[in-house]
């Protein structure tokens, strides 16, 4: 609740880091930063929190904008001085731009990429932070102007930094709607520059600036970063988007500016000191955390809500796990189900195209009053691998935090192949019938998860007209085969793996969902053969319906003959109805089951997400270990020159340990949260189907009761 | 009178009494207070059933009013086969004797049920279990009917009950012990079988020369092979419900180690469901296949009647011939006469059991599909109570 907590967080957090030193820049950086870490630091962040209303403004800009300036940035600019990496990096960073080939971006991004790579960026980087440090004696005079006269400066750093990242986009077409958003994109600008550390050869930023440049919210994007080349007011491309209430916003943005500066500068000392790649997790980490607090608001479209409260949580959460975040994100989505206000249906498939090459296409329509969407109602036409390409695309950026990605259906081969062969017969309209109605209760599902909710693929794939075609769905090529051999070694580890599960919870937990995925299994197979059985019920009584009636033209006792045929009708209905029942036994209850028995496998792969997360955390642990060991040795042997390597290494992997442990926890709180909101999702779907399929049931023997009540006369006729 | 029926399921060791209401399902019967006919009582032992066949009498010719005797099955058929093959009761429809009682379907599922154990919950089982006894008790309760019925349609007949041998049956308190049938019996039975239906067809070239007989046999014919298509069809039908019941069973039971908590309603449906297919298979497949069987005795009955026609006209011939040869003419004379006579009244008896047949037929029919469109509601009714009782229960929680 104190936002005093999070910086003096941040504060103690560079202390460690400056002191290890890389010393040309460290010079630079490691002043502001224990300056940082000093009292008036704390009061200029206290400022905003009292003023309520732009506080939340602050915490939410402030986090993702250092997190993002600071690591391609600081990176390009530290790492020069340390390792052959940054190179590459710089490279990337610069591949993107030229591709993206539209003329201001391009300039935008070399502009201050060159000056990134050279000193006066990092004076601008100093500067502002510098200055704020400096104004904290005297803040009651005039905040505001002062910090107005600094933002341009910590301003130009989130657009620029967050540019390489495909970010920038959605970070500036939905600032107003949706604030969480922000960090939440962050995050994915994590992921991508974890992997881009990990593997300087990939050119994993290339396609999202590519996609960034086609992407209509492009003018946004320049029209953004216009100002931000002339190093003018950042407030006006901002203001431009918030239309609700300008001057509010001008102060929050003003005040953003503040603490933004202050991180920035504490995370660069931190790179400074320790190796960049540990830095970003960390960031990373926060950055979700606030992510997964901040989502559920999303109804919240004034930032006037009490948003002090969020860095505090933030540490909180990473460092003492979940006790009481569950409770807190319950109640939090509670409020979101109460408001949700998004239909989607999928309706009117069709066959496109002929041959082997035909395809069932759905349209996907979207009834929303979120702000979010650009408009109420829209229409868009998909086909069954673009719902398989979301789903990749989902799972790829969420399951390895520990979310429960809602696994669309299953291809099939034999189906769509009778489909496309054009046999226009029940079992083909059947399966179509079948697959349509579930994607569309999958793709309630992914939208129905707050957080998958604000994935911008997930809007994409629901508003853009002009998708472009996912190619790497499973089983159509050696993608699949990749991941089934991902899968298999997965597997394998999950078997060698022995977790010895310091929280009870889990452990039953997952016992409860391996128990529970039995069963379905089996109920699944029951429900199978009940279908069948109904079907051959239904057949048998269509026989026997036909041998009555015969049976009746051959009786010579007219009444009794006429009673016969009657029974025939009746029998003839019966079979109706134990035709209908049987498709809503497998429409209502089996398909019910196959979902959740695919859901259970997305429950169980966060389980296993968290247990590899684990799994790093130990392996980093034991690493430090040998560490440790081999500086002991080293000591030992009397070996100076090599001991400050090993030193290093210590550090190094202490960090490593640090952030793991982080990122167990923080996987950990997620996969709790998630799966409580599984089960109550399960609960509640479970409820539902029964009830729809009890009703159904209600209805055939109210149907049957009609049926054999007109019968009874016809018997008692008989003389 | 509720007449109750002991019976040992040998699996279950269990002793179960239960209430068998033993009033004939698929024939509605005249009853002679003079002669009253129950089985109150049956003992199953491995593959054999002991009926008690208990007897109310005012009639002189047996010695106490009120007795009873332990039958086996065997007994039943020996009584059978001792009717039909006496002369005098040619013109009779003999009623059919009781199928054999079968409890190997129920105990190979038991058996099955057995061996699948490991596979099924605690509570699956259970239910299973008793699914399996409820069908077990359901066929010994069969068994014990079709038994009593062929008594009682043998004592409300004024022929037939008359019988020294049905008397001897009902009344000879020791162990009738009958010899079974052995092997070569068997084949002979196999073989006069046999006979017949090849007789059967050069006797059905013969023609008729009595109309009421003429359609009697075409109807009796056309009849019998539709509602043994009937009967074979129901009996597929009652199957598969079965299945959808036992279905429901498994569902229930796995629902409720789901600890979905709403299960209630399903696993009372289950019974309800089971209910329904018994009911069916006791009402209608009963009905059905008694009449399969009747209807069998029926053609019997012409059979025999053809058999005389073909055997008078036989006889005609003969005495033609003896007349052309002048030999042998008194005792051809007395042949002929004795074929036509015995034609004659097998004609007779024929035309009175037929019409009798016919019209026992039709009431039964009406009293089985009004039984069985009660249930029907009934069970549905009952469905629905317990459906809507579960809709709210889940509604309101």
């Amino acid at each position: 609740m104190d936002p005093s907590l999070s910086a003096s967080d941040i504060a103690s957090s560079t202390k460690p880091l400056s002191e290890a030193s890389s010393p040309p820049v460290m010079d630079l950086l490691s002043e502001p930063a224990s300056e940082a870490s000093s009292a008036p630091m704390v009061d200029l962040l206290m400022e905003p929190a009292s003023e309520g209303s732009s506080a939340p403004m602050v915490d939410i800009l402030s986090e993702p904008a250092s997190e993002a300036s600071s690591a391609p940035m600081v990176d390009l600019l530290m790492e020069p001085a340390r390792e052959g990496s940054s190179a590459p990096m710089v490279d990337l960073l610069m591949e993107p731009a030229s591709e993206a080939s539209s003329a201001p971006m391009m300039n935008l991004l070399m502009e201050p990429a060159s000056e990134a790579s050279s000193a006066p960026m990092m004076n601008l980087l100093m500067e502002p932070a510098s200055d704020d440090l400096k104004e904290p004696p005297k803040p009651d005079i005039d905040p505001l102007a002062d910090i107005l006269n600094d933002t341009p400066l910590s301003e130009v750093k989130t657009p620029v930094a967050a540019m390489p990242q495909e970010t920038p986009s959605d970070l500036f077409d939905d600032e107003p709607s949706e604030l969480f958003a922000e960090p939440r994109q962050s995050n994915t600008a994590k992921q991508q520059q974890t992997s881009i550390f990990d593997e300087p050869d990939e050119d994993l930023f290339s396609e999202p600036l590519g996609e960034a440049s086609k992407n209509p919210q492009n003018d946004f994007f320049k029209e953004a970063l216009a100002p931000v080349a002339k190093a003018s007011n950042v407030c006006g491309p901002l203001s431009d988007n918030y239309n609700e209430h300008p001057t509010d916003i001008f102060t929050e943005e003003a005040m953003t500016t503040l603490p933004s500066a202050v991180s920035t500068v504490s995370v660069n000392s931190k790179t400074n000191g320790v190796h960049s790649d540990e830095e970003e997790p960390d960031i990373f980490a926060e950055a979700t955390v606030e992510l997964s607090l901040d989502s559920p608001r999303n109804d919240r479209k004034k930032k006037g809500a009490a948003k002090p409260s969020a860095p505090a949580p933030a540490p909180s959460v990473s460092a003492s796990a979940s006790k009481p975040q569950p409770k807190t994100l319950e109640e939090l989505e509670e409020e979101v189900e109460d408001k949700f206000e998004l239909n989607i249906s999928i309706t009117n498939p069709e066959k496109v195209g002929d041959g082997m090459n035909a395809y069932m296409a759905y349209k996907v329509s979207t009834q929303t009053t979120l702000p979010m969407f650009r408009s109420k109602t829209f229409t868009v036409r998909r086909r069954f691998s673009d719902f398989l390409g979301l789903y990749e695309k989902l799972s790829d950026k969420h399951t390895p935090n520990g979310y429960i990605v809602p696994p669309p259906p299953e291809k099939s081969i034999m189906g769509m192949t009778k489909v496309k062969v054009g046999k226009e017969d029940n079992s083909s309209a059947e399966f179509v019938e079948r697959r349509r109605a579930a994607l569309e209760r999958y793709l309630q599902r992914v939208v129905f998860h707050p957080s998958l909710l604000q994935d911008p693929d997930v809007r994409e794939f629901l508003e853009r007209d002009d998708m472009p075609r996912a190619h790497n769905t499973q089983a159509l090529s050696g993608a699949g085969f990749l991941k089934m051999i991902n899968r298999a070694t997965d597997s394998l580890s999950k078997m060698t793996i022995k977790m010895n599960e310091s929280d009870v919870w889990f452990e039953e937990k997952l016992q409860e969902v391996e128990a529970e995925d039995q069963q379905l299994r089996k109920l699944h197979i029951m429900v199978d053969s009940l279908v069948g059985h109904r079907k051959e019920l239904s057949v048998n009584t269509g026989g026997f319906a036909k041998s009555v009636a015969m049976l009746g033209s051959s009786e010579d006792n007219t009444a009794l003959s006429r009673a016969l045929s009657q029974l025939a009708e009746v029998e003839d209905k019966m079979e109706q109805l134990h035709q209908e029942q049987a498709a809503s036994d497998s429409f209502c209850f089996a398909e019910l089951l196959a979902d959740y028995i695919r859901l259970l496998g997305s429950v169980r792969a966060s389980f296993d997400q968290r247990m590899k997360t684990w799994q790093r955390w130990q392996d980093a642990q034991n690493m430090l270990q040998k560490k440790r060991e081999t500086e002991a040795k080293l000591l030992w042997a009397n070996k100076p020159d090599k001991l400050q390597q090993a030193k290093d290494d210590i550090t190094e992997w202490e960090a490593k340990v640090t952030q793991y442990e982080r990122d167990f926890d923080r996987v950990s709180a997620t996969v709790r949260k998630e799966v409580l909101r599984f089960e109550k999702e399960k609960a509640r779907d479970f409820k539902k189907q029964i009830i729809k399929y009890l009703e159904s049931l209600l209805q055939s023997q109210q149907q049957l009761i009609k049926y054999w009540e007109a019968f009874l006369p016809e018997a008692k006729a008989i003389a | 009178m509720g007449p109750r029926s002991r019976h040992t399921a040998q699996e279950g060791d269990t002793l179960c009494l239960l209430e068998i209401n033993a009033r004939s399902v698929s024939v509605d019967l005249n009853n002679d207070a003079s002669l009253l006919i129950d089985i109150p009582d049956a003992l199953c032992e491995r593959d054999k059933v002991k009926f008690t066949v208990h007897t109310k009498t005012t009639l002189s010719s047996f010695q106490k009013p009120d007795f009873s005797v332990p039958r086996q099955h065997e007994d039943f058929i020996w009584l059978h086969d001792a009717l039909v093959e006496t002369e005098d009761y040619a013109g009779l429809i003999i009623p059919p004797a009781p199928p054999k009682p079968d409890f190997e379907s129920p105990r190979e599922k038991m058996h099955k049920l057995g061996e699948g154990e490991a596979t099924m919950t605690k509570e699956e089982y259970t239910k299973m279990k008793q699914e399996l006894e409820a069908e077990y008790l359901a066929v010994f309760k069969k068994t014990v009917q079709v038994h009593e019925v062929f008594l009682q349609r043998l004592s409300s007949h004024p022929i037939l009950s008359k019988d020294r041998n049905f008397q001897i049956f009902l009344e000879y308190d020791q162990d009738l012990s009958v010899r079974r049938k052995n092997a070569k019996e068997t084949f002979g039975s196999f073989f006069k079988n046999m006979v017949k239906s090849a007789d059967e067809v050069i006797i059905s070239g013969i023609k008729e020369v009595d109309d009421f007989f003429e359609q009697e046999k075409t109807f009796l014919l056309d009849y019998s092979s539709k509602i043994k298509d009937s009967t074979a069809r129901a009996e597929k039908m009652t199957r598969s419900h079965k299945n959808v019941a036992d279905d429901y069973i498994h569902i229930s039971a796995t629902l409720n180690s789901l600890s979905v908590d709403d299960n209630t309603a399903l696993k009372k449906f289950t019974n309800v469901e089971g209910r329904v297919a018994s009911d069916e298979e006791l009402k209608l497949t009963e009905l059905l296949r008694y009449y399969m069987l009747d209807i069998q005795a029926a053609k019997d009955l012409l059979y025999r009647r053809a058999r005389a026609l073909a055997d008078y006209e036989n006889s005609n011939k003969a005495l033609d011939k003896a007349r052309l040869k002048s030999k042998d003419i008194t005792q051809a004379e007395e042949h002929q006469q004795q074929c036509l006579q015995k034609f004659d009244k097998l004609s007779e008896s024929g035309k009175r059991e037929l019409t009798s047949f016919k019209g026992r037929r039709v009431v039964a029919f009406r009293k089985n599909l009004i039984e069985m469109a009660e249930l029907e509601i009934k069970h549905a009714k009952n469905n629905m109570a317990l459906l809507q009782g579960c809709i709210e229960l889940l509604k309101s929680n």
